[in-house]
């Protein structure tokens, strides 16, 4: 496992390195530039500016000037925020949207698994069909849907949560992770619920069952574990995409986080800032990637045994 | 099956909550006001940002020598207790107030002004506003490099109070550009301390680190989250200063920020969404505030194209267009429909301009320039910026020509940087456009029509439109001048490089707490004069 380990790492690099030069130049071909703003820069100092920012030198020069800063682990400055540095600003929101993506995801699970667990046990039961349903729903309503119909109903309507916000005001967590997580949680119902059919069809449920465990121990002691690998090899793309795709809830509630950062760089041309986050970004999912696959190599002997 | 119980559990516990006390209803005793700022500031150095979000912020932290009048009209003092102004209009001497001073107790003098002026104009700090300043003797000079000697810039310090302003022509507009945060002084010792003059990234901006003049103070700084100012106990006038904090929110999604207003965690807001503006003045929101805002809706032709490089087709296209229906079928949120480039009252400016809505004479003007057929009239493009207001008033733009003048329009829409970089490099025939003024004054919309300004990007030139600007900036004969500006004015819609549609309005939404909230025409509301209280 540690040989995979090290391969995977070493795979990683020239992949980001890859990613980075690709968005660096993908960046410069977009029309527009940092700096333009409907009242026109002047000349001179539009000049000045690029001075200030390098961007006054060749294309090539600026590649091999930002590849070498960010083998040294320097994104640059952000173009946008002066005085910000592009690695500040990351290590700024990133905190909070990893804490979004957390409680998302612990949502997510626990929703998600209940269902899936219930629907298989009881299959081809009212308690099948109504959360596979609900969890059919769940994938297809968008969370700029759902954000701000929880918002209306207990934020506004009941007045029992906040309606906005980030550890400012009680309870402000809640509907955000509610809204991230519940998308997931459908998935992880359907991913649970396949997974869990197979396993308590194979013939060790058969044997633990004919040795007379009450089915809540053949379910939770000895289904589970086997019923629950598609889930786990699932998290990994999931977290990544809960962290990449936390944009739409963070905008809904207002929530300081990088997802909001990275949408709002590439408008505003903030070329160091797009790149870093993208770099940022893709580092994360390879990590989370290799994590769910270290995890599944954990709970699953076979696929040990083909590693 | 423990797990079943979970989410009841959940429920349970989330019923039993009692109803939360809202950040507004506890702000009457605190006197903390909650502000909805739009977008998160680009910074808080008034040398280097721009912008709305970070005007709000610095008019609170810091203070030039003059502050906007929020009931509009003259500026009222700020650190400059009193001016004089030469019979020429050219000299200004401005004594400076003693009391005032830094928030570190530092006194504030005129040298700080003398410094802080030459900073903005130091060309490596890369400042987009140097041009506020363009109006003093040798500072466009100084600026663009021709001298690197600033004792030839006319500003000096005749004393610790008294500082003297030499200006190239009479500029009877002034006193109100020293309103504004580009002009405002910044404490030579903390900028040094954090890097050079010309450090556009030093960190003296920081909490902890910032040091200012203005009635509040910066106390925190969340990224994305909120900043939080307090009142500042050394400002001159801050006996007069109700409020102990502001907090600003940068809430960019106007639907987020109108929740927050309805759920009491905001006393302001920066906008109302577009779609609910209409149903509020419907229910008659008494939250709901609309007011004349010193800015342009207008359609920029480029005059450079082959078609419509002919004023008559100009012409033809402005009288087509149903403005009132506009503003009261399209926008639907209070809008004026515009007949000038100024919008009317502007610092009581009032332009006696006309754009007839006439289909009939649009569509002999159309004749007259060769189209009697207007099917041999080529397919205009009207470019805009992806947002919803911008496509419905292109698609009411459209119908609208298409119905009157029997031609063909096409609607592009772009990204923000594409639609800008496009209306750079003249590449369109007609774009969307809008025009904030920056000081209350006829200067900051008509100028910007005048030939080599960069924000003309029409490609139309006018020597007498450009001659009549240059008499009127340098009468000192307030009269006088606006009879220039409206000539001026009279000669811009009867070229029509640009098609004016409607005056916008401010609409928002504020809590019935908040007291000595003024409507001007600039929308600056002063927090010294802002309190909190219950009827």
């Amino acid at each position: 496992m540690f040989q995979l380990i090290i391969k995977r790492i070493l795979i990683a690099i020239p992949v980001i390195l890859i990613v980075a030069s690709i968005t660096f130049f993908l960046v410069r071909m977009a029309p527009g530039g940092p700096f333009d703003a409907e009242k026109v820069v002047p000349p001179q100092v539009m000049k000045n500016l690029n001075a200030v920012y390098n961007l006054d030198a060749p294309l090539l020069v600026q590649y091999k000037d930002y590849m070498l800063n960010l083998i040294q682990g320097d994104f640059g400055p952000s173009f946008r925020y002066p005085g910000r540095s592009v690695t500040e600003m990351i290590f700024t929101g990133m905190p909070v949207t990893l804490e979004l993506a957390f409680y998302a995801i612990l949502v997510a699970m626990l929703i998600g698994i209940t269902a899936g667990v219930i629907a298989a046990v009881k299959r081809n039961t009212p308690l099948d069909y109504i959360p596979m349903t609900i969890a059919m729903i769940g994938i297809c309503m968008p969370s700029f849907l759902l954000g701000p119909l929880l918002v209306l109903y207990f934020g506004i309507h009941l007045e029992l949560l906040p309606v906005s916000g980030w550890g400012s005001l009680p309870g402000d967590k809640i509907l955000p992770a509610i809204t991230l997580g519940s998308a997931y949680a459908a998935y992880i119902a359907r991913l649970s619920r396949g997974g869990m059919l197979e396993t308590l069809s194979q013939d060790y449920i058969r044997t633990a069952r004919a040795k007379g465990l009450p089915e809540y121990k053949v379910v939770m002691h000895h289904a589970l574990q086997g019923g629950l690998v598609p889930v786990v090899s699932f998290l990994g793309p999931a977290i990544a995409g809960l962290i990449g795709g936390s944009f739409v809830v963070e905008t809904i509630f207002q929530i300081p986080g990088l997802g909001r950062f990275y949408v709002e760089a590439a408008f505003n041309r903030d070329y160091t800032m797009i790149l870093g986050t993208t770099i940022f970004f893709s580092s994360l999912i390879i990590f989370f990637n290799l994590l769910s696959d270290i995890a599944v190599l954990a709970m699953n002997p076979r696929a040990r045994s083909n590693s | 099956m423990k797990f079943l119980y979970l989410p009841f559990i959940a429920l349970f516990l989330l019923s039993s909550c009692s109803k939360s006390i809202s950040p507004v209803d506890l702000a009457i005793d605190t006197q903390v006001l909650h502000f909805g700022n739009g977008s998160e500031p680009q910074g808080l150095d008034p040398h280097v940002v721009t912008g709305v979000p970070e005007h709000h912020l610095l008019i609170a932290m810091c203070e030039g020598l003059t502050i906007a009048n929020p009931k509009g009209g003259d500026n009222l003092p700020g650190v400059a207790k009193s001016w004089t102004i030469s019979p020429d209009g050219k000299t200004y001497t401005f004594f400076l107030n003693e009391k005032a001073m830094w928030s570190n107790g530092d006194l504030l003098t005129a040298n700080d002004f003398v410094w802080s002026w030459m900073r903005i104009l130091t060309p490596s700090l890369g400042s987009q506003y140097p041009d506020m300043l363009y109006y003093v003797k040798g500072a466009a000079d100084y600026h663009q490099g021709i001298t690197n000697d600033f004792s030839t810039v006319g500003v000096t310090a005749v004393s610790d109070y008294e500082l003297k302003v030499e200006l190239i022509n009479s500029t009877p507009f002034f006193i109100k550009l020293l309103s504004h945060y580009s002009t405002y002084p910044v404490h030579k010792d903390t900028v040094l301390m954090h890097g050079e003059i010309d450090d556009r990234n030093g960190q003296w901006t920081r909490p902890g680190n910032f040091v200012c003049n203005g009635p509040m103070n910066l106390k925190t700084w969340e990224l994305n989250k909120e900043i939080i100012v307090e009142k500042n106990p050394l400002y001159w006038d801050s006996e007069n200063v109700s409020l102990n904090q502001i907090r600003y929110y940068p809430v960019s999604n106007e639907s987020t920020e109108d929740r927050m207003f309805r759920a009491g965690q905001l006393h302001v807001t920066n906008v109302v969404p577009l779609e609910k503006c209409p149903v509020y003045i419907e229910k008659k929101n008494p939250n709901l505030r609309i007011e004349p805002y010193m800015g342009t809706y207008f359609y920029r032709v480029n005059t450079r194209h082959p078609v419509l490089k002919d004023k008559r087709v100009r012409l033809a296209l402005a009288y087509a267009l149903n403005r009132k229906k506009i503003v009261e079928r399209v926008s639907k949120c209070g809008q004026i429909a515009a007949y000038s480039f100024t919008p009317p009252g502007t610092a009581g400016y009032q332009p006696d301009t006309s754009i007839p809505f006439d289909p009939e004479l649009a569509q002999s003007l159309l004749a007259e320039a060769g189209y009697a057929d207007p099917s041999n009239f080529p397919v205009l493009e009207i470019l805009f910026n992806t947002q919803e207001g911008h496509r419905k008033i292109a698609l009411a733009v459209q119908q609208m020509w298409q119905q009157n003048l029997g031609i063909s329009v096409q609607l592009v829409n772009q990204d923000w940087k594409v639609y800008l970089a496009r209306e750079m490099t003249g590449d369109y025939q007609i774009s969307r456009a809008g025009w904030i003024g920056d000081y209350e004054d006829p200067n900051t919309f008509l100028d910007t029509l005048r030939p080599n300004r960069g924000n003309n990007k029409t490609g139309w030139e006018n020597k007498e439109y450009d001659d009549l600007l240059a008499v009127a900036n340098s009468t000192n004969d307030q009269t006088l001048r606006y009879e220039y500006l409206n000539q001026a004015e009279k000669l811009l819609i009867s070229e029509m490089p640009i098609i004016p549609i409607y005056t916008y309005v401010k609409a928002y939404q504020i809590s019935s707490d908040v007291q000595g909230w003024d409507s001007n025409i600039l929308d600056t509301h002063h927090p010294k004069f802002i309190s909190l209280e219950r009827k």
